[in-house]
């Protein structure tokens, strides 16, 4: 577990509006191979800017203005993401690190089948596939993310909230990336809805060994399926630590104020900070 | 004390091409006035059709609503005084709110329809109830809601609610489309002034945690019936019936994860 995946160093991003907004700052992350990194944070705090950062996914008028974030790849190659060309970032994307989009059940194109939007990965990325090769490639990740084989040809609104939650899931597990971002997976989602997506994240985690960004502003869910946790305010990270020392021992005082802000479903009553 | 009854309520939907749908299957429930009653169910089991009914958007097929004992009129002034008694908190402040009135004629027109105050004393009667959800009358009253939070605009809608002087809020998701370290300032307001004001609250959530701690009753709706009903602890920490219980077991927990009473929130604080 202690080998490392990602290494983000010293990096900032400034929107360049009138006045600048800095909305990272100096962020230093390592993600380890196959763990699950929590990043909590409220609305604002800069954390969908950090993890389209790292990945390069940002537009203007969002610029980078330092730090560096190399990518550890399995074949022991170290992959400096802000200096690719443009080429070799569209190979990257997808192939090493996915993303499950914020309101990624409404991310799907409405017109088309699940299946065909599916194969669109493998003919971009798979260009030496046959046909036949990327209908049995979808055909096991349906099944994969136990949507089934057999929904290949419906379209997104013949599909519940899950189940379109499970496609998005199914095409950034398509070309078996070692990172998957996910921002809000399930926050559009009912609690048990909810509870069966997270345990399939979790078992594919086992399956495939990918590590998981998991980025929501619910701390009670993190700090259940998260290994690590990296707590973010005005685009610092101000803590980062297990789960368990973030539950037992926070440190910093805005840790304490976001636990204290959520009532206790079992614990004792009454603990509710005013 | 003041009693609303819900009283064996059946609501059937007629669908063009699905047949009939029982959203609501004999439902029957009392709201007291200074109670907080919770109302925890999944989407699709019937939360807001209750909602629905409460306020009269849409009539029961079968069963009656009761307010002190007298059924509520169907339409005219009868209708317009219950619900007086009665209003809403809805989820979304971005929504619930007019983009193109100042807050102050938000508060106001409640006040001048229901004649709640004499015209001269308008204006004070709506800095005071800015004034009760802790807001700075000055700043906020020339506002238009784009101007404010959504925290501070879901307060501009429980003000409004409490401008006809109501003796029953249904807050449906009142908090959920907030920021995770807002939402108990709002649910803490709302139980000031429920105890305050003597009100009587349903509180619609989907949210264990929160109803546990801001409900007196709690009520388990699964596809339109109740499952399971009685004090807030009972319900969530000792649940009877299968549903609650796989409600419950889905919920995030941490002192269940790891232990429970440990650390900083175990209860010295």
């Amino acid at each position: 577990m202690g080998e490392s995946l990602l290494s983000v160093r010293d990096f900032s991003v400034v929107y360049d509006v009138d006045p600048p907004v800095e909305a990272v700052t100096n962020v230093n992350i390592d993600l380890r191979r196959g763990e699950i990194l929590g990043l909590a944070g409220e609305s604002g705090c800069g954390k969908t800017t950090l993890a389209y950062g790292v990945q390069r996914l940002l537009k203007a008028p969002a610029v980078i203005t330092s730090g560096s974030v190399v990518f550890h790849d399995s074949s022991g190659e170290d992959i400096e993401i802000n200096a690719l060309d443009p080429e070799d970032m569209r190979r990257f994307r997808w192939d090493k690190i996915s993303m499950v989009f914020q309101g990624a059940m409404n991310s799907l194109n409405p017109v088309a089948t699940i299946g065909s939007q599916l194969e669109d990965v493998f003919e971009v990325h798979r260009p030496t596939h046959t046909k036949a090769q990327r209908r049995t490639a979808v055909g096991e990740l349906l099944e994969i993310v136990k949507v089934g084989a057999q929904r290949y040809r419906s379209f997104p609104h013949e599909l519940s909230g899950g189940m379109r939650q499970r496609v998005m899931i199914a095409m950034a597990l398509a070309l078996r990336p070692q990172l998957m971002v996910m921002d809000e997976p399930t926050t559009a989602l009912d609690v048990l809805v909810q509870r069966e997506i997270l345990r399939q994240i979790s078992a594919l985690r086992h399956e495939f060994g990918f590590s998981v960004i998991f980025i929501t502003h619910d701390l009670p869910l993190l700090l259940e399926i998260s290994d690590r946790i990296a707590i973010m305010r005005d685009g610092e990270i101000v803590e980062l630590d297990t789960a368990e020392q973030i539950w037992t021992n926070p440190q910093d005082d805005y840790t304490k104020s976001l636990l204290a802000s959520f009532p206790r479903l079992t614990g004792e009553k009454g603990l509710v900070s005013r | 004390m003041s009693l609303l009854e819900f009283d064996a309520v059946t609501k059937i939907y007629s669908v063009r091409g699905a047949g009939q749908i029982k959203a609501l299957d004999d439902v029957s429930f009392t709201l007291k006035s200074g109670h907080t009653t919770g109302l925890v169910g999944q989407s699709g089991s019937g939360k807001s059709t209750i909602a629905k009914i409460l306020t009269q958007l849409e009539t029961p097929t079968t069963g009656e609503v009761r307010l002190g004992g007298k059924p509520i009129p169907r339409r005219g002034k009868g209708l317009r005084s219950y619900r007086q008694q009665l209003r809403m908190v809805f989820q979304d402040p971005f929504a619930s709110l007019n983009p193109y009135h100042s807050i102050g004629y938000h508060i106001q027109r409640p006040l001048q329809l229901d004649n709640v105050v004499p015209k001269e004393q308008l204006d004070d009667e709506v800095r005071r109830l800015l004034g009760r959800v802790h807001l700075e009358p000055n700043t906020v009253i020339d506002r238009r809601p784009h101007e404010l939070s959504g925290g501070q605009r879901q307060r501009v809608a429980i003000a409004r609610a409490l401008a006809s002087r109501p003796q029953f809020l249904v807050a449906d998701e009142p908090v959920s489309m907030l920021d995770v370290s807002i939402r108990l300032g709002v649910l803490n307001l709302l139980a000031d002034l429920q105890r305050e004001e003597g009100l009587g609250v349903l509180y619609i959530t989907h949210d264990l945690a929160t109803a546990r701690h801001f409900s007196d009753e709690i009520i388990v709706l699964n596809q339109g019936r109740v499952v399971e009903r009685g004090a807030a602890d009972d319900v969530i920490l000792r649940p009877q019936n299968p549903y609650t219980q796989r409600l419950r077991a889905a919920s995030p927990d941490p002192d269940r994860h790891f232990g429970s009473a440990t650390g900083i929130l175990g209860g010295t604080q």
